[in-house]
């Protein structure tokens, strides 16, 4: 009997995933924010093959030229193609923004289930140590961090926004953990003779994930920003890289003349965040049903 | 307060049809019901969990969700056509004309504002003025018999037991003298004895404020103590109405033969026989059912019950069932489980669980709560002993210890005669799986990211340490003995029903062969016939295995038939332990006595009522002497007050913890109810 009805219960459970998948499709929010992250992500991988003009090195005799036919987004002080450069700008940050928050949540989701699971000792140590660190602004731990590191790179820049945020998330975590470690599941884990880092991993954090994702996109937009304003004060890449945040940096002086050069790479960066906060929303709402 | 005169029935429903919309589909939830509450008259509505009851009192007070909606029926109450009404008429009909109380009234309440506010809002919003507002709150604190309004008054929510806060939500329900109260499950979270005076409470306000009642309840025990007719509510269908005398001694619809047959009662025992079950399950929300909504678990259906719907017909006064077959309703076949031989219990072994002096203490803000003082007990094998006692009696507490999830103060357990060390962290992979437990809430108890299978996988690799294809073939036997079929292997725990989900838990207790299995309230959650089948099958499993259990609950009815000895707990001390029938049937300890004249039976009558005065005293500080004299309608004088009774034997396996001699408290009990204390005739 079971080779019929197995695959009847498997499908039920895939009712569960297709009805959530459903609820996303047809919320707009999600259909746009998702059709602008795939853009980016698409030029980021096909970079200077797109691209009209090459993003860094080609530099037309037209300096400095308004947006026209020729130069949709118009030419920086050094005649490359803004429209150019604004396509490819978005590989760096697509690389450097998830990889910092990947390790946020990792680092995060690890001390939250600590600290939630745990509680008394371990949870008011950490908490405090936690408290502490959200205290310290970006700007402060970057310069600290790169003091420390010796090194500006994207390495550095990645390091800072996991130690920026990995608090934040483990706050999130946390509060998910305390309602879910009082349940009785966890209690009868423990009585089989469960050890600790399996209740967490195994029992617990499957059923904090959906805040959990959450958090993650609500982050990876944060990061974005986050990587573009320490770029912008000289952090991570440098010029003649074609980032959005180094393009703002090299031509903010001249902004009141050349506003193309600054207006569309700072577009390009609004759009990505919005657009991931727009699928951050419709994630919460189908998930937190 | 209403313009229609008296003989307007206070609700009448005609023909009401309800759905819920999922998934974009309109899915009936209440299928054509009709019934109508005299101006007065307490009517009581009946039915396991997705009958509809809820939704009856949703759609009356106009508070459906917002994918409910009413296709077609009519709602009057106290002659106002209640489905017409919108905006500010609504507001007037909920402010004036009918009241609800729910099910928890910890939620009911609002707890950032104190007693008195609450309550006299209930008056401004009639018009009254501030201050005389707060006489009158006053007035409907002390009509439902709180002691000292004005220092309840002060109070906010949650300073108040549970038992107090209903009383709170009643006298707000009552205070616009309302066309019709409807009390949805309004005791359903209380101890025995609260539920009681609750209930006491609402049968004599009822009677001296001649108000109409919808009362809705799952327990027939509690709705034949408290009303005159009731109608019986299964998957959206009024199945049978009538007086509630006649309906319970003569049901005349399969359904409610059923029902009745499922509750452990009349001093039934595990030994005596098996309990009755309902076959299948409820139809799923919303299915098309063109014949008779019971048909498919009736064991009397024939073809033309699965065809054709029959209708309401009158089989007596005042009396109708909707079947075809009403006149052979009793003959529902059994659905009895097959018999099982409980091996006999040898006490002169060596017992399985020995606790000696078991004490716990917890640290709250500086004050020490006794939460268990010096219980001692032994369990042998193959034997339940049950565990019963008010809340805060320390049951959890002892069956916690003993588990190891708490460490004892002072006082050992062993287990086999080896002593146990005080938590699980420090006991062997052995002593685990010897103690295992079930939990109340199924829900809470079951990952419910695993599937089955994997669930009771990973138990079997911890306890009985086999993996592999050892594990899956000895999961699928496990699988079998508490009847999950192989399907359920591979669902999640949200996909099954709540007698599946305790099933799956209690595969997972047993999945290493233990010798003690905790049993905390397993039931209590659980519909009445999927609780007599769950009851069953801890019965049988102890058949088979020579198990023993503890098990603990409130429902006496169910305690009594599954355990072979009772353990008494009061404030976190063991008051009365013995056979099973010897504490039941007396004589008993004055707290055993008072518990069980507090349950109310389907039986109805027979027992009196012994009213316990006030609420438990706190852990932190118990009464000196005898810890139960401060509420004992049987005290004797200062020795009570003064001496704590030892627990002593009073007769063959029987001990008890009072200063009455065994003898007196016979003749006692005997004469009848103490007559200080009686509860007032009704």
């Amino acid at each position: 009997m079971s080779s019929v009805a197995a695959p009847t219960a498997r499908s039920e459970a895939r009712t569960a995933r297709r009805e959530r998948t459903r609820l996303l499709l047809r919320s707009p929010s999600f259909i746009i924010g998702a059709a602008v992250i795939l853009f980016w992500v698409a030029t980021a991988l096909l970079g200077s093959r797109i691209t009209p003009y090459d993003p860094v090195f080609d530099q037309t005799p037209d300096l400095s030229q308004a947006p026209s036919g020729d130069h949709w987004f118009g030419t920086d002080r050094l005649g490359r193609d803004v429209f150019s450069r604004v396509l490819a700008g978005s590989r760096d940050i697509l690389i450097v923004a998830p990889l910092a928050t990947l390790l946020a949540m990792i680092f995060g989701t690890t001390l939250g289930l600590i600290t939630g699971y745990f509680r008394g000792v371990a949870d008011d140590t950490i908490s405090r140590i936690i408290d502490a660190v959200l205290a310290i602004p970006l700007i402060v731990m970057a310069v600290t961090v790169v003091a420390a590191l010796g090194s500006r790179s994207t390495w550095a820049v990645t390091v800072v926004i996991a130690i920026v945020f990995a608090p934040i998330v483990a706050r999130t975590v946390r509060a998910a953990v305390l309602g879910e470690a009082q349940l009785d599941y966890v209690e009868a884990a423990r009585l089989r003779g469960e050890r600790a880092p399996y209740v967490m991993f195994s029992e617990v954090l499957p059923n904090v994930m959906p805040p959990i994702l959450v958090e993650a996109t609500i982050r990876l937009g944060y990061a974005i920003f986050a990587v573009a304003s320490l770029t912008f004060i000289g952090f991570g890449l440098q010029p003649p890289s074609a980032d959005w945040a180094v393009q703002l940096t090299d031509n903010y002086n001249f902004m009141a003349e050349q506003w193309w050069t600054v207006a569309f790479p700072a577009l390009a960066i609004a759009s990505l965040v919005v657009a991931l906060n727009l699928v951050s929303d419709s994630f919460q709402q189908v998930f937190e049903r | 307060m209403s313009t229609v005169d008296a003989t307007t029935p206070a609700l009448e429903l005609r023909d009401l049809e309800v759905a819920y919309k999922v998934r974009g589909r309109d899915r009936p939830v209440l299928r054509g019901v009709s019934f109508t509450v005299g101006r007065g008259e307490s009517y009581g509505l009946v039915g396991e969990s997705g009958c509809g009851k809820s939704t009856a009192a949703l759609a009356i007070v106009r508070y459906l969700p917002r994918n409910g909606s009413i296709p077609s029926g009519s709602v009057t109450v106290a002659g106002q056509d209640a489905l017409a009404l919108s905006g500010a008429e609504l507001r007037e009909f909920h402010a004036r004309t009918v009241s609800m109380v729910y099910q928890n009234p910890g939620s009911a309440l609002n707890p950032s504002l104190r007693i008195g506010s609450q309550v006299a809002e209930a008056f401004t919003v009639l018009g009254v003025g501030k201050s005389e507002a707060e006489d009158r709150a006053r007035d409907a604190l002390a009509r439902v018999q709180i002691a000292d309004p004005g220092s309840v008054m002060t109070r906010y929510s949650h300073q108040l037991s549970g038992g107090m806060q209903q009383r709170v939500v009643i006298a707000m329900a009552l205070s616009k003298d309302p066309s019709l109260l409807i009390l949805d499950e309004p005791t359903t979270g209380l101890d025995a004895t609260v539920e009681a005076e609750v209930l006491d409470l609402v049968a004599q306000l009822q009677v001296e404020l001649n108000t109409s009642v919808l009362f809705i309840s799952h327990n027939l025990g509690v709705i034949s103590k408290m009303c005159a007719r009731v109608g019986i509510l299964y998957a959206g269908r009024l199945v049978e109405e009538g007086p509630v005398e006649t309906v319970l001694r003569d049901p005349r619809h399969p359904y409610t033969v059923g029902l009745l047959r499922c509750v452990p009662r009349g001093g039934l025992r595990k030994d005596h026989g098996r309990l009755d079950t309902i076959p299948g399950f409820l139809p799923s929300l919303g299915a098309d059912l063109p014949g008779c909504v019971f048909a498919d678990r009736c064991a009397l259906a024939d073809d033309r019950c699965q065809v054709e719907e029959p209708s309401l017909e009158s089989v007596g006064v005042g009396h109708e069932s909707r079947c075809w077959h009403h006149d052979r309703a009793q003959e529902l076949p059994r659905v009895e489980a097959e018999n099982v031989d409980l091996p006999p219990i040898d006490r002169a072994a060596e017992p399985l669980v020995r606790i000696d002096g078991l004490t716990k203490v917890f640290k709250q803000r500086g004050h020490d709560v006794n939460a268990l003082t010096e219980v001692t007990a032994a369990i042998w094998p193959g034997e339940t002993l049950g565990l019963v006692g008010e809340s805060g009696s320390g049951k959890t507490t002892l069956a916690r210890t003993l588990l190891g999830i708490v460490a004892a103060t002072s006082g050992t357990a062993a287990l086999d005669g080896r002593q146990l060390p005080p938590t699980y962290q420090k006991r062997s992979q052995e002593d685990l799986r010897s103690l295992q437990i079930v939990f109340q809430n199924p829900d809470s108890a079951l990952n419910r990211r695993h599937s089955v299978q994997r669930i009771l996988l990973r138990t079997m690799k911890k306890l009985a340490g086999v993996g592999g294809d050892d594990a899956r073939k000895r999961v699928l036997d496990l699988a079998s003995s508490v009847k999950l079929t192989e399907r359920t292997l591979t669902q999640k725990p949200a996909q099954l029903s709540g007698g599946l989900k305790q099933r799956v838990a209690i595969a997972r207790a047993f999945a290493g062969d233990p010798k003690l299995v905790v049993c905390d309230e397993p039931t209590s959650a659980l519909d009445v016939s999927v609780q007599a089948a769950i009851l069953n099958l801890l019965v049988e499993l102890q058949a088979e295995q020579q198990v023993s259990y503890l098990f603990i609950s409130h429902d006496l009815g169910v305690v009594r038939y599954i355990s072979d000895r009772i353990a008494v707990l009061y404030l976190g001390r063991l008051m009365e332990l013995g056979p099973a029938d010897v504490v039941f049937d007396g004589p008993h300890h004055p707290y055993t006595e008072a518990l069980l004249s507090a349950v109310p039976t389907i039986d109805g009558g027979g027992r009196h009522r012994i009213k316990l005065e006030g609420d438990i005293p706190s852990a932190a500080n118990p009464p000196s002497g005898c810890v139960f004299h401060t509420r004992c309608p049987r005290r004797i004088g200062a020795i009570c007050d003064e001496t704590e009774p030892p627990l002593v034997q009073v007769e063959e396996n029987h001990l008890m913890r009072c200063h009455i001699p065994l003898e007196e408290l016979r003749t006692m009990q005997a004469a009848g109810p103490p007559p200080v204390s009686a509860a007032p005739a009704s």
